[in-house]
């Protein structure tokens, strides 16, 4: 799949958003005023521009109320309505938090609860993807939630937490990796039913119905190559957890701390460039690609 | 949720229906206009062509119509020539400075202006044009294209496959097709194919390339290219070793009964014995006399033979068995050289005979042949043959064709229902068209027609020394039975000055410059040339396109055509009609739209000029122009009284055929979808060539003047004359370099010789080409649709030669031919002949033609074979240069190209890369979202 | 609507034939042509004259080589467009309700006017069956001429879909292939029809007819039925002409 930057964008910040606001209703003591100002700040301005950033990879951004009609079957409309209610009901526990030093239980669990379900809803847009045999996986959903979980810690400044998940998110990662890799082989779509040919002997595509690029191969024929992709995975791990887990283990610093977020921030990127650019669509058999 | 859908919406405010121009298979569209523009472009579902359907290029006529490559205005050359800097002027200097150059010409010596259209589909008009004219050099593009099989076809059968016959699509049960990609006939074969699968009947595939129609072929024959006269020749020698011949076919049709002339002192030595009357004798079974073969009642006897004089006449057929049943043609002789196995052949020889024999069919219709006999049963052989340019492009693709046309009439399956039938004006005997022409006589016409079918050296168009009159040297020693002319070698001939010079070269819609050329390169070296007095070889040229194409950079006049839906044309009769084999019909185009650029249609400028320059036919008695334009011309003009360019709503449009010109004929043909269509009563749909019914029906109709049955020709005297010539036994003689070719290859029956560049030594692999079917040679790619299908043209290379190479996807080769080399990107294909590459046709651009951008692929990675095919086959020693010709028809042979091929380092682009020429339109519109409804 | 519905009053759909599919891409010009002038906004064309044209198409015709153990290898040439699936996961996952299902007659749709462009219907069709205008951003697929098919002001014969009606070929048939009357499931049942990537659980309503058998070479003596040789020697094969045709006339 072509790796976008708006949906890359969109997944990592919005992940890590919501992640952080996951946190945020859990928090006791909560903080307050100031401080919870500047989380919520954080973690709005992480969501919203998530959300924002998905919008640039809409044909029409000014029709996307609409995308909110279809909950009943769509995980994007689902995730819409999640993604609104949990920063209208965060937004009344924030307001509760800052201006008026209570913690407004009823907006905070729901608030929290929903966070959790909006970034369960993202990953379900891919997730559900049965033409994407990488994304239509147990990890998919599971992969997202941990890497909200652990960033959402991480900016909630959880650091004993982290230092525990980060290990694990490692570990869930490589052998999530691993078990897409045996997922997408074992796939029972291939050129031989994309075309009804197999049974003929061994099918290979000949020449493309265009010479050029279109929508389809532009948008969805697009695969890094596999010493690529495994370099870039090393990279992912070092970034996202490896390093951070190793800064978070030195003596507590500020600077160090903003650090393990950042260069956690850049693994996370990583890590869903190689989630698009590496997960084949099935429309590719029918390009030989 | 509701959605608000239109189911009904209003398709158009009018349909106008004409002819589409994409190519020749000329089938009718219906014009849907919206707000006076054209909207959409569907199939006539009434017209007698396409039935409705519609090709690629046909459905994306719209965008050929909106080409941002069209040319706009006349133009004059101001840049060097090839620069392709051109200053817009009126149409007032164009057609002064056209009369300034050629004046003189015509007053002086009209050889010295030659003529050239490509592939022009008013031929009839042109030549009369260039006959009024008087130059001998007039041609179309007939000598590059496909004149082996027009010719073989005439001579042998009076009729050729290619647009002027087709198969029985409705009742064979067995069809082979050699050669195609797509043709001319475009559509009808894709309906005919479509009718076969839907009737299972079977179809073999003779190709080398596994694509298109053969990809369908029930069974594939990839044979070696250069081979199919010694494959066809074997499947000839196995069934006429089992005796699996129709011989009462032969006997009462083909000139198998007739004798030969056995005394080998004669001068007729090798020719049919004839009578006083010049009519073939046969042997009358009846009597055992020597008869006419026309005598009514008469029974030719196959066999006997007839001594005389103490010398033995033997007829052909006997000819034919001592040739083609030696070992010679036994499938295990020939498996190796064809690459076919030889139990395959004998399996498809079987195959043909079991259809043919056993599965023949008979329909209940009584008929009278031309003796008077009269037959209760028309007998159908359900097997029926197709071939086109992959059997003609070679130097021995007459006699293949020839070898074919042989075994489709041994099998007694041409004009019978199930086999191959000519559509009209076709049948008629290669001794009823006219003989080529080249007598000049300063400010008169030519002394007839150009081109012409010869039937031995005095027919020839050279002076006393032997010298070509034409320019082409078509109709010379060197390629005599040259039907079609040789365009491929006129800018070589002119920059040769061999065997004169010219000064002003006038093409028409012929991409000379580019893919019509062999040895492109060379060519536009040609055309840029200059002689010691820095003028250019070829002093003038004046060229008329539509658009933006690479010759246009080549011309010093631009006279800018409209597109076909902006102009009048007429499919005629007397040159390449629409027919079908059960009808006769005719077509126009019109205006359906006028043009917004300052454009005329180039037969309207023809009559313009005509005029401008007195040529008779062109001038009214009072001097003035005769023909207003081109409508006025189709709808006016007599070629014999009653005879007209339309056959259809003559006089007061009641009147086929024959008639007085009607004023309202071209708005009968408009009302009545642009075409007319005349049905071949149902006893004279078969058996055209000897039914007395069908020969009085094309009488009446004006195809000719009186019934003229003929007898099928196996035995080809004109070529038999040819080797007499050489042998010393006629007045005229070759030059002595020619003398043993002669003997070689103008066998009177068909024979197989290897192609001549099988003598390219260390050139083992056979390089092709293929037309794509949504794309017409170099002009498709101007549009926007068709231009995503086919942007650019890998060289396809079969699994042998991609494992030896080592060769990986996205890799780039080194293609190397005697004549020079290329750089192209190749790619793997397994459905193809282990020793043969190929590309698609005519993909590759000049930078900054048709209105492309400079990056576009077809200039970065498309290329052209061309450049690597030479017109003169590379030196043999001898210190000439042979033309890479068929030698009998001059042929142009594309497909006998033979390479090496290696691994490159992928440069920047395919090589040679030319320099870009300037873009005299303005430049493209990024995108194109052409809607006129709301 | 985003939910599909349970049932369809008919499944229309194209038949297209393998065995018989030349590949001339006039299916696909024809299209474009129809639905560029119809349907929704014009299918356009990017860059249309330049180094990287990227146009939207509703119908593409891919070529395949299928190679095996005996004999040569075959060539195939596949149309592709929307299989109007019975189970479409475009319309499910649509968040706006632009991709719908249509009770009447199955046929799956665009409201272009709804549509955000957000590309996930593409991406959940296995078949490459929608295309996003580059310049219109709206999402493109096959509406199965549903402007034509009904469309009053055509003749009756032309109530077809554009490239079924264009098909020089006859590859193509439009129909119902819910009704087994109809011809087109008469066709399907006789030549044995299949569905592509049926693993995909999309049920798809297009048939595609597989190719005949290519090349089988025949089992029998070719010599014995059919080229039993009357002579080895072109005089024998004079005296059997004479022989027969004594009989013959
Ligand atoms: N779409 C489209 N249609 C066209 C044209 C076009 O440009 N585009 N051009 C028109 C013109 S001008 C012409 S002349 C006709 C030509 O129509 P075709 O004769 O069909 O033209 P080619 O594409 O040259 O096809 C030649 C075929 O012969 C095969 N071949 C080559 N050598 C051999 C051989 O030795 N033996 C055998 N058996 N096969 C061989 C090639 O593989 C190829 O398939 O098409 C006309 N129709
Ligand atoms: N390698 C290789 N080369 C080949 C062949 C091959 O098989 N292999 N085939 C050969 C054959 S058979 C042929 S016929 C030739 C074809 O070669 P060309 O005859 O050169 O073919 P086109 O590219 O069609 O070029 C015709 C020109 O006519 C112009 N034109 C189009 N429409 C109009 C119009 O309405 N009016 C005017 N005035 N001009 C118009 C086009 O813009 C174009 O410049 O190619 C030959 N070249
Ligand atoms: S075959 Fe195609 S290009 Fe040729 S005339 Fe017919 S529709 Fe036009
Ligand atoms: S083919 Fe693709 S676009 Fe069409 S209905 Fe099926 S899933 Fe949807
Ligand atoms: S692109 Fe349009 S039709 Fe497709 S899912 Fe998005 S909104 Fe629906
Ligand atoms: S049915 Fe209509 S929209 Fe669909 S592929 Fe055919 S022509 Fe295109
Ligand atoms: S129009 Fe018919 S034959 Fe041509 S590609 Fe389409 S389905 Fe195949
Ligand atoms: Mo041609």
């Amino acid at each position: 799949m072509h790796p976008a930057p708006s949906i890359i964008l969109f997944t990592t910040l919005s992940g890590l958003g919501f992640g952080m606001l996951a946190f945020l209703s859990l928090d006791v003591p909560a903080p307050r005023g100031w401080t919870a100002f500047w989380f919520f700040l954080i973690a709005y301005a992480l969501a919203i521009g998530g959300l924002l950033a998905s919008t640039f990879h809409l044909g029409h951004p000014e029709r996307a109320l609409k995308a909110f009609t279809q909950w009943r079957s769509s995980w994007l409309s689902r995730e819409a309505w999640l993604a609104v209610g949990t920063l209208v009901l965060m937004g009344l526990y924030a307001i509760g938090l800052v201006f008026f030093d209570t913690r407004l239980r009823i907006f905070g669990i729901p608030g929290g609860l929903m966070a959790i379900a909006t970034v369960v809803a993202t990953s379900m847009i891919y997730a559900q993807m049965r033409t994407v045999p990488r994304w239509n996986h147990w990890s998919t959903p599971i992969v997202f939630l941990a890497y909200a979980i652990v960033g959402g810690a991480l900016l909630t400044g959880r650091v004993e937490l982290v230092r525990a998940l980060l290990p694990l998110l490692l570990i869930l990662q490589v052998f999530a990796w691993i078990d897409q890799d045996r997922h997408e082989k074992a796939d029972d779509t291939n050129i031989a039913t994309a075309t009804g040919l197999g049974d003929r002997g061994r099918v290979h595509a000949f020449e493309a119905p265009h010479t050029g690029e279109n929508y389809l191969t532009k948008e969805m024929v697009f695969r890094v190559g596999r010493k690529h992709a495994a370099v870039l995975k090393v990279a992912a791990l070092l970034l996202a957890m490896i390093l951070p887990t190793f800064l978070l283990f030195l003596p507590f610093h500020h600077t160090l701390a903003a650090l393990a977020v950042l260069l956690h921030l850049a693994g996370v990127l990583i890590q869903r460039w190689i989630f698009f650019a590496e997960a084949r669509h099935v429309v590719s058999f029918y390009y030989g690609r | 949720m509701s959605v608000d859908l239109d189911t009904s919406p209003k398709v158009s405010d009018e349909i106008r229906k004409t002819t589409c121009y994409m190519c020749a298979c000329r089938c009718g569209i219906n014009v849907h206009m919206k707000d006076g523009q054209v909207a959409y472009i569907e199939g006539n579902r009434d017209h007698p062509v396409n039935q409705g359907v519609l090709c690629a290029k046909g459905s994306s006529g719209i965008m050929q119509h909106l080409s941002p490559a069209r040319l706009r205005a006349p133009m004059k050359r101001v840049g060097p020539r090839g620069s392709g800097e051109f200053e817009e002027i009126s149409w007032d200097e164009a057609l002064e400075t056209a009369v300034s150059w050629l004046k003189p010409l015509r007053e002086t010596d009209q050889s010295k202006f030659a003529f050239f259209t490509g592939r022009d589909q008013s031929q009839s008009f042109t030549s009369y044009w260039a006959q009024a004219f008087g130059t001998p050099n007039y041609a179309a593009h007939g000598g590059f294209c496909s004149v082996n099989m027009a010719a073989a076809g005439i001579y042998t059968m009076g009729g050729a496959f290619w647009e002027f016959g087709q198969p029985d699509w409705d009742r064979t049960k067995l069809f082979m097709i050699f050669g195609v990609a797509e043709d001319h006939d475009s559509n009808p074969i894709k309906m005919g194919l479509g009718k076969l699968k839907a009737r299972g009947a079977k179809v073999i595939g003779v190709n080398p390339i596994r694509t298109g129609y053969n990809a369908i072929a029930d069974e594939w024959v990839g044979i070696t290219p250069g081979t199919d006269g010694l494959f066809i020749l074997s499947l000839v020698h196995c069934l006429m070793k089992a005796g699996r011949i129709d011989l009462v076919y032969l006997a009462r049709f083909t000139d198998a009964p007739c004798l030969v002339n056995g005394d080998k002192d004669s001068d007729e030595h090798g020719l049919i014995l004839t009578n006083e009357a010049g009519k073939k004798l046969v042997i009358d079974r009846r009597t055992g006399k020597p008869e006419a073969y026309d005598t009514p009642g008469v029974r030719p006897d196959l066999s006997a033979t007839y001594r005389h004089a103490g010398i033995t006449h033997r007829p052909v057929l006997h000819h034919m068995a001592e040739k083609y049943l030696s070992d010679d043609y036994a499938p295990e002789t020939v498996a190796s050289k064809v690459g076919v196995d030889a139990n395959r052949i004998r399996a498809i020889a079987a195959e043909l005979a079991r259809v043919a024999f056993d599965e023949a069919i008979e329909l209940d219709r009584e008929w009278t042949d031309f003796r008077g006999d009269k037959h209760d049963k028309m007998v159908g052989r359900p097997v029926a043959f197709h071939a086109m340019r992959g059997i003609s492009a070679h130097s021995n693709g007459f006699q293949t064709c020839r070898a074919l046309h042989l075994l489709q009439i041994i099998l007694g399956s041409v004009e019978v229902p199930g086999g191959f039938r000519f559509k009209p004006p076709y049948p008629k005997p290669s001794t009823i068209h006219p003989k080529p022409h080249a007598g000049v006589t300063p400010g008169k016409p030519l002394d007839g027609p150009h081109l012409g079918f010869l039937h031995g050296p005095d027919d020839l168009l050279i002076d006393e020394n032997g010298t070509p009159k034409r320019i082409d040297k078509a109709f010379s020693w060197e390629n005599p039975m040259s039907a079609h002319g040789l365009m491929h070698m006129v800018i070589s001939n002119a920059h040769a000055g061999d065997p004169y010079k010219i000064d002003t070269l006038m093409l028409y819609m012929a991409n000379m410059s580019w893919n019509s050329s062999m040895n492109t390169s060379g060519v536009m070296k040609m055309l840029t040339d200059k002689d010691e007095t820095g003028d250019y070889v070829i002093p003038r040229i004046i060229y008329s396109d539509a658009y933006s194409s690479e010759m246009v950079a080549y011309a010093d006049l631009i006279l800018p055509d409209t597109t076909y839906l902006e102009r009048h044309d007429c499919i005629s009769l007397l040159d390449r009609p629409i027919c079908e084999a059960e009808a006769a019909a005719d077509a126009i185009r019109w205006p359906v739209v006028e043009p917004d650029r300052d454009v005329r249609g180039f037969q309207s400028v023809l009559c313009e000029l005509g005029a401008m320059l007195d040529l008779p036919g062109f001038v009214n008695e009072d001097g003035s122009q005769k023909y207003a334009d081109y409508g006025d011309y189709i709808q006016n003009h007599e070629r014999k009284p009653g005879i007209g360019p339309l056959a259809g709503f003559r006089g007061n449009g009641e009147d086929h055929g024959r008639g007085a010109p009607n004023p309202n004929q071209i708005q009968k043909y408009i009302e009545n979808g642009s075409f007319w269509i005349s049905h071949i009563p149902e006893d004279a749909e078969f058996y055209k060539p000897w039914n007395n019914t069908y020969q009085d029906w094309a009488v009446n109709l004006g195809l000719f003047d009186a019934p003229a049955p003929y007898l099928f020709t196996l035995w080809c005297e004109p070529l038999r004359r040819f080797q007499l010539a050489a042998e010393g036994k006629h007045r005229l003689s070759p030059p002595g370099h020619l003398k043993d070719r002669y003997v070689e290859t103008m066998d009177p029956l068909p024979v197989w010789y290897s192609p001549f560049s099988d003598a390219d030594n260390g050139f083992e692999v056979h390089a092709l080409t293929q037309r794509p079917m949504a794309m017409y040679h170099s002009w498709g790619s101007q549009n926007a649709w068709l231009r995503q299908i086919h942007g650019r043209n890998p060289l396809y290379v079969p699994t042998k030669i991609w494992v030896a190479n080592g060769f990986k996807e996205g890799d780039w080769a080194r293609v190397t031919s005697p004549h020079g080399e290329i750089t192209v990107p190749v790619a793997h294909m397994a459905a193809l002949n282990e020793n043969t590459v190929w590309t698609w046709n005519a993909i590759g651009k000049r930078k900054g033609a048709w209105a492309l951008d400079k990056d576009a692929p077809e200039t970065t990675k498309g290329f052209l074979l061309n450049h690597i095919i030479h017109e003169l086959q590379p030196p043999k020693g001898d210190g000439l240069r042979w033309a890479n010709s068929d030698p009998i028809t001059g042929q142009a042979a594309w497909f006998d190209l033979r390479v090496k091929i290696e691994k490159a380092t992928a440069p920047s682009e395919s090589q040679p890369s030319h320099p870009p020429q300037k873009s005299p339109v303005s430049e493209a519109p990024t995108s194109v979202k052409q809607k006129l409804g709301a | 609507m985003t939910t599909l519905p349970q049932h369809t009053e008919k499944s229309l759909g194209l038949v297209i034939d393998l065995d018989t599919c030349v590949g001339c891409h006039a299916c696909v010009t024809a299209c474009k042509g129809w639905n560029t002038e119809n349907y929704g906004a014009p299918l356009a064309d990017k860059d249309a004259y330049g180094a990287n044209p990227v146009g939207s198409f509703l119908n593409r015709v891919h070529s395949y080589e299928v190679q095996h153990e005996h004999g040569p290898a075959q060539l195939f040439h596949m149309p592709k467009s929307c299989l109007h699936c019975a189970d479409a996961p475009c319309v499910t996952v649509c968040p706006t309700g632009a991709s719908y299902k249509r009770v009447e007659d199955g046929i799956v749709l665009v409201n272009e006017s709804d549509c955000i462009g957000c590309g996930l219907c593409a991406w959940a069709c296995p078949y490459g069956a929608r295309e996003m205008d580059p310049e219109e951003q709206v999402m493109k697929k096959c509406t199965l001429c549903v402007d034509r098919i009904y469309n009053e002001n055509l003749p009756e014969e032309d109530r077809q879909p554009a490239c079924v009606r264009t098909c020089p070929a006859g590859a193509r048939h439009f129909g119902d292939l819910s009704d087994p009357e109809s011809d087109v499931s008469k066709l399907v049942a006789d030549r044995g029809g299949f569905e592509l990537m049926p693993e995909q659980g999309t049920a798809p309503v297009n048939r595609y007819l597989p190719p005949r058998p290519r090349d089988e070479v025949p089992d029998f003596d070719v010599l014995a039925p059919f080229l039993e040789p009357v002579a080895e020697e072109p005089a024998g094969f004079l005296g059997w002409l004479d022989r027969t045709l004594s009989k013959v006339s």
